[in-house]
């Protein structure tokens, strides 16, 4: 059955830069990059050398661990340089994209006529596996494991999110092949949540053999981890797959077409973008040619993802392979003296979920926040503070303190399992004592990946 | 005030780092004083791109600011109590005759006390980062405004500085610094004195000035000590009239009688214009700084109320009983308006760093720290002031009230996996 849930807890952070509801089909990108630092703890094998010619949907490297889960290349070219971090550890491949994409051909199908194996072999083979997201852990899903269900999130609640109603427009047959290829891979359910109190795409509200469950409330309610843990609580040693509703269509593309087509459209949004509107690209895109003449000032953060959540690149950096938006906002690397501008002052500019500045008399403005930390690292010294925006039954600060303790037990029995960094963003962004908050829990995650799994 | 970081920087910030950018041994002192002045410009580094403007400097001064009406109540209820004292204002005068004067007089009390506990514990602070190269952090800020607000004001200013340096160092930077304690550092501050220095924080101290030259009568005592009395009178009186003496037991009544009459009403007791702590006495400013903190966020309003509805359990309990005078003569509500109560629950209980840290546990913790300072108070006339003693109890328990709660926390995912 479907449920509804509304949570309480939470923080709907208002921004400036939204993006306008116009989709501009972006020039096709010069270089396209795909970073195995996205995929967390993945050790990559490349299978192509630099300058050897790819076509969309080519295998450029697969998983150490896991030769079965493969990495494609999203567009046809030539593979131009393997950049290289500390210790030889692969941070980019670029590719030098065609001005006209050449796809490798599959043979694709309804997945409806299909078994479990066979979708499982489609997927990893044009190299969409890699969109399969497992919980507990937050990394790509082993293809050998049973789910008990597949969670989707039909939106996005970050600040500035994209408009999922807006993307998958018109998609709706598109859509439901790729749903029917996720029926196949459960025998459970496979879920897709919406936000309550609101009208929906009907390429979402009609999908068929799904439950669509709704979900009301600030953020993190789009969060997937949110929503599993209040429709389908994961207990241990349960495993729930998780796709990004884009990452679907995709999929969907795929089993009509039998092409690897990559297109992702990309909100391009933040305080500092002139004109913030979609960008109909492609997985790894340079975003050059995208915030090219489109921002104001020089001293700027480009962010692929969200403010919360996303990645520092720079301004001809790559679309992240988890990212559908970028944002760029104003670096905040000015001291603030403390009576005009810092900890005495009235404090106009800023934003804060405590009452300790003005902001909560004004609730619906939209601020042009910067990248400042406001303040030091301290010792954990508020309380409460992380509860009231994380609308789960787990303790964050006590769980925080099991992993930086590296008690392995504690971080079980207080619910690492049901979290994602994400889910706790919010508590990094609230805390007085400007804790790592995520960073903290990847490494937890980590851990218990190593030691438990 | 681009200028003056551009100097800081450039002209006195080398003197306190090596060529190679190494702190020198001074350096901490020389970061805290740039940090108090300019948040730096750090960005975010991963993780979340914004950040939330709240960080501990303006956390700490919240609660300084809630402290402000309390400081600036005492000082003038200082001044208040001396001119009462000493016979310079007539009794029945209003309070506000002299006001100045009292304000004046108050102020001369006062402020030594707060400088001494600043200087003094920032003093430990600043020597105890040098040594361990950290960051100085802002715990004695807001430490450092209580611990003269929980002082007598007939405290030998030597005393302040010991107490405080005791508590900064024992009670905190031994544990780690800023947000590792286990006690609270402004209460353990005063406990240690209290236990250091008995005659200094009992008897004739509530009321600044030379007591030889009271007026007839000025006991100096606080409503507790007049209410504390009672125990060892009634005691005293249940063996006279064990014995039969009836003299005895005559003056005895009358002495009792005289003590709790001693023991201020509520409404003065409200307003503040009594004996006591420099701060704790006027419970109106206590609520107004109560208000702002639960205002902003930054105190529990869940502790303090849990604290006051203890308070309440354990007057009542009391009333019912009402063995002695002391408990039939001073009801529930009269019981968390006397002494420190209302200021232990309002900005010494919700210490973060000491309370309990889940919603479930403040609530437990609050209540107790209520119930036990009333039981205290009333049971052990040595401590009249039980609110301290109770709120340290309460700090030591606070982690055992989380680890139970937490464990059940626990426990409902354990049984989700068995399910």
């Amino acid at each position: 059955m479907s449920k509804s849930v509304k949570i309480r807890k939470g923080l709907n952070i208002k921004l400036k830069g939204e993006a306008d509801k116009v989709l501009v089909n972006a020039e096709v990108p010069s270089t396209v990059a795909i970073k195995p630092p996205d995929f967390h703890g993945l050790v990559p094998k490349m299978v192509l050398k630099e300058g050897a010619e790819v076509k969309a949907g080519t295998t450029i490297f697969y998983d150490k661990y896991n030769d079965k889960i493969k990495f494609v290349s999203p567009v046809s070219g030539e593979i131009a340089e393997i950049v290289r971090g500390a210790k030889r550890r692969i941070m980019e491949v670029k590719i030098v994209a065609d001005k006209e994409t050449k796809y490798e051909a599959f043979s694709a199908g309804d997945p409806n006529s299909m078994s479990r194996e066979q979708v499982i072999e489609h997927l990893l083979n044009a190299g969409l596996w890699p969109s399969v997201i497992m919980r507990p852990l937050a990394v790509i899903a082993n293809p050998e494991d049973k789910p008990k269900a597949i969670f989707v999130s039909g939106f996005d609640s970050s600040p500035l999110a994209i408009d999922y109603d807006f993307v998958v427009h018109g998609k709706d047959s598109t859509l439901q092949v790729g749903f029917d290829a996720l029926k196949k891979l459960t025998d459970g359910k496979v879920n897709l949540t919406l936000r309550s109190g609101q009208s929906h795409d009907q390429a979402l509200t009609n999908l068929k053999g799904v439950d669509i469950n709704s979900i009301g409330g600030p953020h993190p309610a789009g969060n997937v981890g949110i929503q599993i843990h209040h429709i389908d609580r994961l207990a241990k040693g349960e495993i729930i797959w998780t796709l990004n509703l884009q990452d679907v269509l995709t999929i969907g593309r795929y089993f009509e077409s039998g092409k690897y087509d990559a297109t992702r459209v990309v909100a391009l949004t933040g305080s500092e973008v002139k004109k913030p509107q979609y960008y109909r690209t492609v997985i790894g895109a340079s975003i050059e040619k995208i915030v090219e003449n489109n921002i104001e000032g020089d001293n700027n953060r480009f962010i692929s993802g969200n403010v919360l959540t996303g990645d520092h690149i720079s301004p001809n950096g790559y679309l992240g392979y988890y990212h559908h938006q970028i944002t760029v906002i104003p670096e905040g690397d000015e001291p603030q003296f403390f009576l005009t501008k810092g900890w005495l002052s009235p404090g106009f500019h800023k934003l804060s979920a405590s009452r300790a500045y003005p902001s909560w008399l004004m609730p619906n403005k939209k601020y042009r926040l910067d990248t400042n930390a406001n303040g030091e690292d301290r010792a954990f010294v508020m309380t409460g503070q992380y509860e009231k925006v994380l609308p789960m039954d787990i303790y964050p600060v006590h769980l925080l303190k099991s992993i930086i303790t590296n008690d392995i037990e504690g971080m079980e029995n207080l619910g690492i399992y049901e979290i994602a960094p994400e889910d706790l963003a919010l508590c990094e962004f609230v805390c007085t004592s400007k804790t790592d908050v995520q960073q903290i829990v990847r490494e937890g995650l980590t851990v218990v990946k190593e030691e438990c799994m | 005030m681009k200028g003056l970081h551009n100097f800081l920087d450039k002209k006195i910030k080398p003197s306190f780092v090596t060529k190679e950018g190494e702190p020198k041994k001074l350096y901490w002192v020389y970061d805290a004083l740039e940090t108090f002045a300019f948040t730096p410009g750090h960005t975010t580094k991963g993780g979340t791109h914004i950040k939330d403007g709240i960080d501990l400097k303006r956390t700490m001064m919240m609660v300084i600011l809630a402290l402000i009406p309390c400081l600036l109540f005492g000082i003038f209820n200082v001044g208040h109590q001396h001119y009462l004292a000493t016979g310079l204002v007539d009794p029945d005068a209003s309070w506000g005759t002299e006001f100045w004067g009292k304000f004046g007089y108050g102020s001369m009390i006062v402020l030594p006390i707060v400088i001494v506990s600043y200087a003094v514990g920032l003093g430990v602070e600043f020597i105890f980062c040098i040594i361990n190269k950290h960051p100085i952090q802002e715990g004695f800020l807001v430490s450092g405004m209580l611990i003269p607000l929980v002082m007598p004001p007939d405290v030998p200013l030597w005393m302040v500085a010991v107490g405080t340096v005791f508590a900064v160092l024992i009670v905190k930077e031994v544990f780690g610094g800023t947000g590792m304690n286990i006690l609270n550092v402004a209460l353990t501050a005063r406990a240690f004195l209290f236990f250091a220095y008995p005659k200094a924080l009992s008897g004739e101290v509530w009321i600044s000035g030379n007591s030889d030259k009271f007026v007839e009568g000025y006991t100096g005592a606080t409503g507790l000590g007049h209410a504390a009395s009672t125990v060892d009178l009634n005691a005293s009186l249940e063996k006279a009239t064990a014995a039969g003496k009836t003299e005895e037991i005559a003056s005895l009544k009358t002495q009792i009688a005289g003590a709790m009459d001693n023991v201020p009403s509520m409404m003065d007791s409200f307003w503040g214009l009594e004996p006591g702590c420099v701060g704790e006495t006027s419970v109106l400013m206590i609520l107004i700084g109560a208000g702002l903190l639960i205002f902003t966020g930054i105190g529990s309003w869940i502790i303090m109320s849990s604290m006051v509805i203890g308070g309440l359990a354990m007057g009542l309990i009391f009333d019912a009983f009402a063995v002695n005078p002391y408990m039939e003569g001073v009801e529930p509500l009269q019981h968390i308006m006397l002494g420190g109560f209302m200021f232990g629950a309002v900005f010494m209980a919700t210490d973060p760093v000491t309370a309990a840290s889940t919603t479930v546990g403040k609530i437990w913790y609050g209540f107790f720290c209520g119930f036990f300072a009333i039981m205290i108070r009333v049971f052990n006339p040595a401590y009249p002031e039980g609110v301290m003693m109770a709120i340290l109890f309460m700090n030591v328990m606070a982690p055992m009230i989380d680890h139970y709660v937490i464990q059940r926390n626990v426990n409902r995912r354990l049984k989700l996996s068995k399910a």
